[in-house]
């Protein structure tokens, strides 16, 4: 499946970009005195175009489950605005919500917390259909059978608990939740992080069967890179509550223009021993900062191998702006020359 | 030829619950040999971490050891008594666990604990092991090590912790050193330095490893050799420039293809293996991988399991058929995999039904 292949078909007429994040921030207020906060979201600006899958990778604590959160409305942001197919998100309320909340949904990590034991299967996927009063109960019935069979389970399991089903099983049927209004656009929010290999393998052919069938929009968060690789058409790297570059997936491989996205790429071993012996990982110094009190200028600057302290780099925070290649933008002060 | 340090024979460790025996480890043979690094990689319950624990007896209820032989250096582990076992335990063979966090008391100095491994092993008096301490966190590159000893470890970050379980592993100089995912719960970056950090050591101490993981990248990254499981059984052993090359096994050659690569640029489809692992305690017949491979023929069902034959110079895989006598087509065919067609037929007729909206 290549991007060039299905591009075409998939843009409408439409805006292309399905969402637009522009200066987003989410903190949050942790007490005492002088406002301290975590400033989990500090300042994103991204889009996320129609029918692509953008990869967001980072960290843990870089603030990438926080921003998928406030895209898909189930947090207020602090500061900012947040577009869904041409309306601000941030400024819904009611009904409006209710009926762009139809059209965004989420595929957790944890396929063991996110389906409620005590539901069968068949309300698990019946749910959202009811609370939206899609179709007549008969239709929802079958619906709920359609769901099943679309993500490769047998349509015969609706009255059967979420604990009779292994893993990648509970994770198909928490697509085939994510799947049942029919949205266009879901967040996959560490999707395949908790199921062996084998069967992750498999829940990522269906995710891009799910994609090309149904020209759904993906937001892929992921810490493992070769993953969101795989899947994604452009890929964003965000570090300690910033978006540090963003660029097609090969071109950010090929030439990345970050020094953290250098480093992160350069630290994944390859599944090849002969591959292995030439790679020279970048390994960075320390681990990611606190961000409460994140560090002056470029966040990245105590771990960077390339920033020019004190200087540049520890005093004027780096705007994201274009180099590399066409459509890539990065916000480094020295880009591409780690 | 280095010499052998460790050598388990025909290992079998069975669970003993309500639903049945569980085979977990069922006839597991293979060396260690001092000084090197072997990877043992499968998938979960595919019994590689019992495998571990068998070693170290150290397996939970209602686990045990029904048959084999686990010599070290010429003992037989399985026949130690508790004092042998204790005393072997942590002067042998140590062991690091994946989560960092659950391995450690909360309640107790780092530096503390990491000295009751050495006074607990009689091997250091408690002066000279408390002042171990801080060489061994200087080993494992802990910054500031003279004053990180007295933090406990919540005060440790993830990569911090498994540095300082390592140190505890290292505390008595054991000859080998059993890894289970040691990196599996760190972040990208800090698994890289983790991933130094053993390579480092192993060829500082020269400790032997057996590292266990799922995660293919990493035997390739730091392994010499590498046994392959699958439902309790070793299905592919070799050296790892050799299984990587030429995986015989079609399990070994579907775990290669069913994890993307970050230096891919084309977007192939990932070779899914079908269905679930089995059930151990009703194995299927004959092969135990042959609901789920692509390449079965009529023999694999019905014939009992084919024994471990070699393949090439030091590589042996358990297979009636083997990759090399897969006509290459069938090995495209398996590449694409059936999912994709089933799939996209299933989608197209629900697509059309599933049209109207009712609004919300």
């Amino acid at each position: 499946m290549q991007a060039a292949e299905r591009a075409p078909a998939r843009v409408a007429a439409t805006d292309p970009v399905l969402v637009h994040i522009k200066g987003a921030y989410k903190h949050f207020p942790i007490g005492g005195f002088g406002g301290l906060a975590v400033r989990a979201v500090d300042g994103v600006d991204l889009e996320i175009r129609r029918g692509e899958t953008l990869g967001l990778v980072g960290e843990s604590g870089c603030g990438k489950s926080t921003l998928a959160r406030l895209i898909t409305a189930l947090m207020p942001v602090t500061a900012g605005s947040i577009m869904f197919d041409g309306q601000d998100i941030t400024r819904l309320r009611g009904g409006g919500m209710r009926r762009v909340r139809r059209k965004m949904q989420m595929i957790f990590q944890d396929p063991f917390a996110s389906l409620d034991p005590r539901m069968t299967v068949g309300d698990i996927l019946q749910e959202p259909l009811d609370n939206f009063h899609v179709g007549s109960v008969r239709e929802r019935r079958q619906r709920v059978q359609e769901l099943l069979r679309l993500v490769g389970l047998n349509p015969n399991f609706t009255n059967r608990y979420p604990h009779e089903f292994s893993g990648g099983q509970r994770q198909r049927i928490g697509i085939a939740r994510a799947l049942a209004v029919n949205p266009s656009f879901i967040v996959c929010d560490e999707a395949v992080s908790a199921l062996d290999v084998s069967i992750a393998a498999q829940i990522i052919n269906l995710l891009q069967d799910l994609q090309r069938e149904f020209q759904l929009t993906y937001l892929f968060i992921a810490h493992d890179l070769a993953v969101v690789r795989h899947l994604s058409d452009r890929i964003a790297v965000m570090y300690l509550g910033k978006v540090v570059e963003t660029a097609d997936r090969n071109d950010i491989y090929d030439h990345p223009q970050h020094p953290y996205t250098k480093a992160l790429l350069s630290s994944i071993p390859v599944p090849d021993p002969v591959v292995e012996r030439d790679r020279a990982p970048i390994t960075l110094k320390g681990e990611i900062p606190s961000p409460v009190n994140p560090p002056s200028g470029c966040r990245f600057h105590p771990r960077c191998p390339i920033a020019r302290v004190p200087g540049v780099c520890s005093e004027v925070e780096p705007p994201l702006e274009p180099h590399g290649a066409q459509d890539q933008v990065a916000a480094c002060h020295f880009a591409g020359q780690a | 030829m280095a010499q052998t340090l460790l050598e388990v024979e025909d290992l079998h460790t069975q669970f003993f619950t309500s639903r049945g025996v569980v085979r977990a480890v069922d006839g597991v043979s293979f060396h260690v040999d001092a000084g090197e690094t072997l990877g043992v990689v499968g998938e979960s319950g595919c019994g590689k971490t019992m495998t571990a624990l068998s070693i170290l007896r150290l397996l939970p209820d209602p686990g045990k050891i029904v048959s084999g032989r686990i010599m070290f250096r010429g003992n037989d582990v399985t026949k130690m008594t508790d004092e042998e076992i204790r005393d072997f335990r942590g002067n042998d063979v140590a062991m690091i666990f994946q989560d960092p966090m659950t391995s450690l008391n909360p309640v107790t100095k780092i530096g503390k604990q990491i000295e009751e491994a050495m006074t607990a092993h009689n091997r250091f008096t408690e002066t000279l092991a408390r002042g171990r301490v801080i060489e061994l966190l200087k080993r494992v590159r802990v910054p500031a090590a003279e004053s990180r000893v007295k933090d406990y470890p919540h005060q440790f970050s993830g990569g911090m912790r498994q540095r300082a379980m390592i140190a505890m592993g290292l505390s008595n100089e054991p000859s080998l050193l059993i890894a289970d995912e040691p990196t599996t719960a760190l972040d990208v970056t800090v698994q890289a330095q983790i991933i130094q950090l053993m390579k480092q050591l192993n060829r500082e101490l020269g400790t032997a490893m057996m590292l266990i993981t799922h995660n293919m990248a990493l035997v390739a990254s730091l392994c010499q050799r590498v046994v392959v499981m699958y439902a309790g059984r070793i299905v592919e052993e070799g050296p790892v420039d050799q299984i990587f090359k030429s995986p015989q096994h079609p399990y070994t050659w579907s775990l290669l293809r069913s994890v993307p690569r970050v230096d891919e640029s084309r977007k192939d489809r990932l070779v899914s293996i079908k269905g679930l692992p089995p059930d151990l305690s009703h194995p299927p017949p004959g092969c135990k991988f042959h609901p789920r491979c692509p390449f079965v023929v009529d023999r694999c069902k019905v014939d009992p399991e084919p024994s471990l034959d070699e393949v090439a110079l030091g590589q042996v895989a358990r297979c009636w058929v083997l990759m090399r006598n897969v006509k290459q087509e069938d090995v495209e065919e398996a590449k694409k995999s059936a999912l994709s067609k089933e799939a996209a037929e299933k989608l197209k007729a629900s697509t059309a039904e599933v049209g109207g909206d009712a609004g919300g």
